[in-house]
């Protein structure tokens, strides 16, 4: 995976007063965003464990918001985020939850819309998160790779399709992680590669039979 | 190109090329294909940039924490500076004041460089940029000098993760210390035996210091821990300079901080259940806070 670089080191440039409790719900929200893709009707932020005991002390919500809303890790808005016309034309709420089968910054954003959508995530330290389920789907989002998502029909084929796609974009695939719901039902890919896809490639991603959602999200900024 | 991933793996490709640790450093990373040695360099000055700034905010601001536990010790100490000088001298007093300014700018949300944490923001900028200033370094130096510190804490990365989750406080303002005496000692003109050496006497001096956030906020005793550390880093550099040398080698320095950390209780790193966090003061600034930490 992603080796650590001097850059990891002497960054990121970020809003403070802390790593994973303030720049890493920026970017969970920033991942989050990406995966819904979509302007929700409502947005329902549940905090876990020390998100929720130390969240407010820390400007977890703030930056959870922030993220949702596209700001980076070192926005100078993110400090008064609530006063924003962005936030404030967005409906949202928190709840401050304990959990303790949950990670200890764990976070779910609760997305309703034309796209009913729940996503799940944790901060795991310095910064770094991952989100780990979308709806009922487990996944392995970090951030550090552009991704593939994909939620289809659960039928043969359908992984070499996509990645026989992918491969025609010259493009290699970094980690490969699918799930499903049960058998013959609804089933999820996510697919980290190295470099980009062309937008030809994800059109034609979108058009395949049996896909019910398709997300291309890119990596987040380090 | 040979892996870099220790100190000893450092300075033997430093005395091979005859290279200071932050060419080498450079050529390593450039040589694993991720980033060009441009792309490093716009990033050490860009935080370069941010760190002067958030010293600059700093030392204007009286603004308290949203727990209003911190926020208006850089103005004591600068009121007392106005008045007297420190015993340590100038650069000394104002490595403290920086590092006070910096730290305090992070608790109200502002601008600040994670270097290597949050946390332990203050350390690094405040030693770099106080020597810088009063020894006139230009900008190139002190980018060198920064990459130096990068480097120091990707190796001690390369062992352990550097979160007071994982490794108590010594994985942060300890790291942050043992980086910003070899920006120091880089900047000093120390070859790369002293530059290592002060890493590594800072960092061994530092073993088994917990992590114990009161009400789990970065606070108490985070922010006066960084003009503490960023001291802490001018002694090693000092010793360093005189070719006093640690007689446990960098490299099983590291090992006995990874060892220590995982020794450590849970209690005593960033859970905020033991040590300071569960003293009967902690706990009634615990209650008196619920107000604003809604649970």
């Amino acid at each position: 995976m992603h080796k650590s670089s001097i850059i990891d080191i002497i960054s990121p440039i970020m809003a403070g007063p802390s790593s994973s409790h303030t720049a890493g719900a920026v970017r969970l929200g920033l991942l989050a965003k990406n995966v819904y893709n979509t302007v929700p009707h409502k947005i329902t932020f549940k905090l876990y464990n020390s998100y929720a005991r130390t969240g407010l002390g820390h400007g977890t919500d703030k930056g959870l918001l922030a993220g949702i809303l596209g700001f980076s890790v070192d926005d100078e808005r993110i400090k008064t985020v609530f006063e924003t016309p962005e936030a404030k034309s967005l409906n949202y709420e928190f709840e401050f939850l304990e959990d303790f089968n949950r990670h200890p910054n764990a976070v779910d954003f609760v997305f309703e819309g034309e796209l009913n959508m729940k996503i799940s995530g944790n901060s795991v330290g310095a910064g770094e998160i991952e989100l780990t389920k979308i709806n009922d789907f487990q996944t392995k989002l970090d951030g550090k790779y552009n991704t593939v998502f994909t939620v289809y029909k659960d039928v043969p084929g359908v992984i070499s399709k996509v990645t026989g796609l992918i491969q025609e974009d010259n493009v290699n695939i970094a980690s490969l992680h699918c799930d499903r719901s049960a058998k013959g039902r609804d089933a999820s890919m996510c697919i980290c590669i190295d470099g980009d896809l062309s937008k030809n490639c994800l059109n034609v991603l979108t058009n395949f039979s049996d896909m019910y959602v398709v997300r291309y999200i890119k990596k987040l900024e380090s | 190109m040979d892996n870099i991933n220790t100190f000893r793996q450092l300075y033997l490709a430093c005395k091979e090329n005859n290279k200071r640790i932050y060419e080498v450093a450079l050529d390593y990373e450039v040589s694993q294909g991720e980033y060009s040695e441009y792309q490093i360099r716009l990033q050490a000055k860009k935080s370069l940039d941010a760190m002067v700034e958030a010293i600059k905010t700093g030392l204007k601001s009286t603004e308290l924490s949203p727990s209003g536990f911190s926020g208006n010790d850089c103005d004591k100490l600068q009121k007392r500076y106005e008045k007297s000088t420190s015993v340590l001298g100038c650069v000394a007093q104002k490595i403290m004041t920086y590092a006070l300014a910096t730290s305090e700018q992070n608790l109200r949300m502002g601008k600040i460089v994670a270097c290597p944490t949050a946390g332990s923001c203050g350390i690094v900028p405040a030693v770099l940029i106080a020597y810088a200033e009063e020894f006139n370094i230009s900008e190139t130096d002190m980018i060198n000098a920064l990459i130096t510190a990068g480097e120091i804490g990707k190796l001690v990365s390369e062992k352990m993760a550097l979160a007071g989750a994982v490794g108590g406080c010594q994985a942060e303002c300890g790291v942050a210390s043992a980086m910003a005496s070899a920006a120091l000692t880089q900047m000093r003109g120390g070859n790369v035996k002293q530059i290592i050496n002060a890493s590594t006497l800072a960092l061994k001096n530092i073993l088994g210091l917990t992590c114990d956030p009161v009400c789990g906020l970065v606070e108490i005793p985070c922010v006066k821990r960084n003009p503490f550390l960023a001291i802490h880093a001018v002694t090693a550099s000092e010793l360093a300079m005189a070719d006093i040398i640690s007689k446990i080698p960098a490299d099983e320095v590291v090992d006995a901080m990874e060892q220590t950390g995982k020794l450590m209780s849970p209690l005593l790193k960033e859970s905020s259940q033991g040590g300071l966090a569960k003293t009967k003061t902690a706990i009634s600034l615990e209650k008196n806070i619920g107000s604003f930490v809604k649970y």
